[in-house]
């Protein structure tokens, strides 16, 4: 399928700090694009640019067949962007903010009707339509915010860390709202492209929700593929180790898996390593070491994935 | 004095007639780290809030590093340390001079200054970076300086209000390396947080739902105790079917509690004991073949949705 958004060849510097090296990416209709990357990766940038709210300093940027290079203004209602602090209105409440931000795009009166309804019902905030936003929770507030980028109908969202500060359960909520979405917005004529969006997020297991994923560092795609492609390039195994003995065990393993990040999540540890023998090797040490625990061999995750991709955070 | 860092009696703080905290009891032994666990919006920020005596409670008592939070809460103030969501530092100034200022803000005595810069610069591995403007660093390492500015004066008690929203994984294991070595020197640990994973290094974590403690305990018997055997994790191939279709035909299956998604596989929570060849031929019989069922133990965001299970979107 043609794709209905992309940056090629993008480039952004704040002063002498490169913060984007000749990006290129795109989106399809009815597709989930994940960022993900490092902070201070571009992330941001990246999408500021995309929308466009920043002027890019070379290459192309396209959505819905305009150029948002040359053209800025005619992305306008094409783009729906919720930034990182995405600005509702706490005084007013859920039906003034998104009759607000539908002005903003001239929606027509009709559409405008039908659409605030199907939204509303669709996000379960139907019934809270008086409050004002201030007063709602972090996940209703994100919902909120999607109704408000989504009311003039644009062809790409774009996401920028949605879910920072939402709990489990809503963080599954949204996500759950944002896979329908892309598989038809209910109100809209289903003659009409889906939506696409691109979305970057700090957590890993909604990186998985996403059809592809880019993991962007140091202003570099490091790599694209759907969540598969990606966990089956995580180079070597990946072994879990539990234990009651988790800080002692972690030098051990550290050492002998040759992997300087284990994680430690209280009794359970996480490694990598590209010994053929690692599992053995390991559970070998531990045992002389005098620690008692379970090794296994587990398959990789978004986040071996992550870690295994990204250096530690590089001095600025 | 008690062996508890924190103590709180019944502590309830209402807004009107909205109750954000209501009557919480627990207890935090000292040089412990205690995860402070709960969806959105059920009261665990205004709870810190009282223990660092910068809201009053309605009813119920509080104690703090052994002092009264209604009573002495100067005192308490310098015996704690607090970090809260929102990003504390001078963005416009140098990481020496914000940290100076929060030398000069927590009265560290003159003999103490050099040592304790020198902690909170090795803490945020900005030893050789000390000029440097504070808003030009990367996300890691200004929460990490945050961290270190929060703990400059030696606090008996520090308070963590979602210190890793929006961190990526290798910087949020970091962050843990550095709380781990502050409760290692005896300092107590109360923090908040989203992520589960992180939540498994607590001593203690405690689940706040509509402002009350609905359970408080070892993280590990947290969760043998949620062990009913009937927790299967599952996926189909993305070519076969959306974990959507999947998941919505496994609720339709009377055998079947709850589905959750973690990543691109499911959890299912089942009502009687399922065996994976039960759910596969299930499966099977509505052309879902899957790559794998098999059965686990609930790891923490388990144990989670399980205690929010509630229309939480819909939550007054």
């Amino acid at each position: 399928m043609a794709s209905v958004a992309r940056v090629d060849g993008v480039r952004y510097a704040y002063g002498a700090v490169t913060a984007l090296h000749e990006v290129s990416l795109d989106v399809e209709p009815g597709e989930i694009l994940g960022i993900v990357g490092p902070d201070g990766a571009g992330k941001s940038t990246l999408l500021r640019l995309w929308v466009p709210v920043m002027r890019s300093q070379g290459g192309r940027i396209e959505v819905g067949g305009c150029d948002a290079v040359a053209d800025p203004e005619s992305l306008r209602d094409l783009v729906g962007y919720m930034p990182q602090r995405f600005s509702l209105y706490e005084d007013l409440s859920i039906d003034e903010n998104i009759h607000f931000y539908a002005e903003l795009h001239g929606v027509a009166r009709e559409d405008f009707v039908r659409r605030r309804a199907e939204l509303l019902r669709f996000t379960r905030l139907d019934r809270f339509t008086d409050r004002r936003a201030g007063q709602l929770s972090g996940g209703m507030k994100q919902k909120l915010g999607l109704i408000c980028v989504l009311i003039h109908r644009p062809a790409v969202l774009f996401l920028d860390e949605p879910t920072n500060g939402v709990d489990p359960v809503s963080r599954r909520e949204f996500w759950e709202i944002l896979r329908a979405l892309v598989a038809g917005i209910p109100g809209d004529d289903p003659s009409e492209s889906r939506v696409a969006i691109v979305v970057s997020t700090p957590y890993m297991d909604e990186a998985e929700r996403c059809h592809r994923v880019a993991i962007l560092d140091h202003g570099r795609v490091r790599a694209l593929g759907t969540p598969d492609d990606l966990r089956a390039k995580v180079p070597g195994v990946v072994l879990e180790v539990t234990t009651s003995e988790a800080a002692r065990a972690r030098g051990v393993i550290a050492e002998t898996a040759g992997d300087p990040h284990v994680a430690l999540f209280g009794t359970r540890l996480r490694a990598r390593s590209t010994r053929a023998d690692a599992r053995n090797a390991v559970a070998n040490a531990l045992r002389d070491g005098g620690i008692d625990a379970e090794v296994a061999v587990v398959p990789p995750s978004m986040e071996d994935v992550f870690v295994s991709l990204s250096r530690a955070e590089a001095a600025p | 004095m008690s062996g508890f860092a924190v103590e709180a009696d019944g502590l309830t703080r209402r807004f009107g007639k909205f109750t954000a905290v209501d009557g919480v009891t627990l207890r935090v032994p000292k040089g412990s780290i205690y995860g402070f666990l709960g969806p959105n919006g059920a009261g665990k920020t205004t709870t810190i809030k009282m223990f660092c005596g910068l809201e009053r409670p309605t009813s119920g008592t509080g104690k703090v590093a052994g002092y009264d939070i209604a009573t002495q809460a100067t005192k308490i103030k310098e015996r704690i340390g607090y970090m809260s969501q929102a990003f504390s530092l001078y963005a416009d100034l140098t990481v020496e001079q914000n940290i100076r200022f929060f030398a000069d803000v927590y009265l560290v005595p003159r003999a103490r200054l050099a040592e304790r810069r020198a902690f909170a610069l090795s803490m945020a591995g900005l030893e050789k970076l000390a000029g440097r403007l504070t808003g030009e660093l990367p996300g890691g390492f200004k929460q990490r300086l945050a961290l270190g500015c929060a703990v400059l004066h030696e606090p008996e008690v520090l308070f963590l209000d979602e210190p890793t929203a929006g961190v990526d994984p290798l910087g949020r294991r970091q962050f843990w390396d550095l709380i781990y070595t502050l409760a290692g020197k005896g300092m107590t640990v109360f923090v908040t947080t989203h992520y589960m994973d992180e939540a498994e290094n607590c001593a203690v974590v405690a689940f706040l739902r509509d402002g009350k403690l609905i359970a408080a305990d070892d993280p590990a018997k947290m969760r043998r105790d949620h062990d009913d055997g009937r927790l299967l994790r599952l996926q189909v191939p993305a070519a076969i079917a959306t974990p959507e279709a999947v998941a919505a035909a496994l609720s339709s299956w009377d055998a079947v509690e709850r589905v959750s998604p973690f990543g691109a596989a499911l959890h299912v929570h089942a009502k009687r004991r399922l065996t994976p060849e039960e759910a596969s031929e299930f499966l099977r019989t509505k052309n879902l073949v899957p790559d794998y069922v098999q059965p686990i133990r609930p790891s923490l965001e388990d144990v989670f949705l399980r205690m929010v299970d509630t229309e939480h979107g819909a939550k007054p």
